[in-house]
């Protein structure tokens, strides 16, 4: 597919390993901004950081507000901050409510993203035993972009996937080695 | 479609600014656009343009539409590791002037300058101490010198006032009834709160220490340059600014002017100039 320009990721109860699993696949020199939302404590310094940083070929970081986004680069959401998009291709924080009990919220990552980035947005929703992403996919999947499911049945919680599924049922499933075989495919067009 | 709600968005800001002279005109759009929407849908409006046309005729939807884009529920002592930074690193500085102004910009319903005002008794600074507590939001103001919270939030801010090294117990401070807990007067007889706008109003006092904590992210980058200057000039020499756990001066047009004096807690202190 071309005329990818942004990949947003959210994952929820099984995140770690499905990150491991995916992230350290994408290979050197891909070329879009990856965001990531994973559902954390809020008290809890992100350690998904450092932990996914060691294992991957790309750029590990966590997102600040008003950073511009930067190819290659893989940004993670601080925890007790929503992670949204802005149309200057720059990152924004805020601490307004959670959403869906979460904050950080996949929705509000993907819905600024579809609304920043219109269809040229990759949206992926994995493991998680809530609905958080749902809303976010189906905003990302109307705006023109691609809509990617984790198949259930290698997820290790399927309440997420499948709330996806239902708010978009044009999404793609996948499993996670062909998720990250999509997603490397987008760096050689 | 959505450029037509992007549209009506700008038109809507550019009516509140025209009209009541609330700037919206340069928050940061993702958040402001998501504040609008759910504001759209939960007062019941067809469209945003709709929306606009009933707050420009009838003054009382203004503050309903301001409780959207404005307030911020905060805890006390959020991110216990910034006030403990505070007691041990900042005070003792501050602990040199006979005389002490602080700042609270943007103090939305009052969590901060409580944790504030509790944290200058227990360093026994309170009563040398002039505290300026300024928001746009008229209920949130209202609320923040009320000082009542709900109780079941209580647990979060006890726990929060340990791990910044409190040396009292919260309960101290206040006083619990019917699912409430009202804070105690003596700790705002020395706060003045204020309507002040970090968008369009000026330095109004020199201060010692500025803390502004995640109100700037909502601010566009011009913005949040326009309240970095403000804060600047404001600052005595040597003065503390102190800013959200995620907020940085790093791509501000004023990083120059500051350097870093707890970098991991996100606070500054203005150069000599």
């Amino acid at each position: 597919m071309n005329g990818a320009r942004l990949v947003v990721i959210g994952a929820s109860a099984g995140a770690v390993q499905a990150l491991l699993a995916l992230l350290p696949a994408l290979p050197a020199g891909f070329p879009l901004p990856v965001l990531v939302v994973v559902h954390v404590p809020p008290d809890r310094d992100n350690v998904l950081v450092p932990l996914l940083g060691a294992k991957c070929g790309l750029a590990v970081k966590e997102a600040e507000d008003k950073e511009p986004l930067v190819g290659g680069v893989i940004y993670f959401a601080p925890s007790d901050y929503h992670l949204l998009v802005e149309r200057g291709e720059t990152l924004a924080l805020s601490t307004d409510e959670p959403v869906n009990y979460s904050r950080p919220s996949i929705d509000v990552l993907f819905e600024s993203a579809a609304d920043a980035f219109g269809g040229a947005v990759v949206g992926v929703v994995m493991t998680g035993a809530n609905h958080d992403g749902a809303a976010g996919l189906k905003a990302v999947r109307e705006a023109g972009g691609i809509a990617i499911v984790q198949d259930r049945a290698e997820a290790y919680a399927t309440a997420m996937p499948d709330a996806a599924l239902e708010a978009c049922p044009t999404a793609f499933t996948m499993t996670l080695d062909a998720i990250a075989s999509y997603l490397s495919s987008l760096g050689t067009a | 479609m959505s450029e037509i709600e992007d549209l009506e968005i700008q038109l809507l800001l550019e009516a509140l600014y025209q009209r009541y002279h609330y700037d919206f005109r340069h928050y940061a759009r993702a958040s402001i656009k998501r504040r609008l929407t759910q504001a759209r849908t939960q007062l019941g409006f067809p469209s945003v343009s709709a929306m606009q046309d009933r707050v420009l005729h009838d003054p009382s939807m203004l503050p309903r539409l301001l409780g959207f884009l404005t307030v911020q529920v905060s805890e006390m002592f959020r991110d216990p590791s910034y006030f403990r930074a505070l007691r041990e690193n900042v005070l003792p500085h501050l602990r040199t002037y006979p005389s002490l102004k602080v700042w609270i910009a943007g103090c939305s319903t009052g969590e901060e300058v409580y944790s504030l005002a509790i944290l200058f008794r227990e360093e026994g600074l309170y009563d040398r101490t002039i505290f300026y507590a300024t928001d746009i939001n008229p209920d949130a103001l209202a609320a923040a010198e009320a000082g009542v919270y709900a109780l079941d939030r209580i647990r979060k801010f006890t726990e929060n006032h340990q791990k910044s090294g409190g040396k009292s117990s919260l309960s101290d401070y206040y006083t619990a009834a019917y699912g409430r807990a009202a804070f105690d007067k003596s700790l705002r007889n020395r706060v003045v709160f204020s309507d002040h706008s970090l968008v369009t109003d000026a330095v109004f006092a020199e201060m010692h220490l500025i803390s502004c904590r995640n109100v700037m992210i909502y601010f566009d980058r011009p913005l949040q340059d326009r309240a970095i200057g403000l804060f600047r000039e404001s600052l005595t020499r040597k003065g503390f600014l102190g800013l959200g756990s995620k907020e940085s001066l790093r791509f501000s047009a004023h990083a120059a002017a500051f350097s870093e004096f707890a970098a991991a807690e996100k606070i500054y202190q203005r150069r000599e100039p």
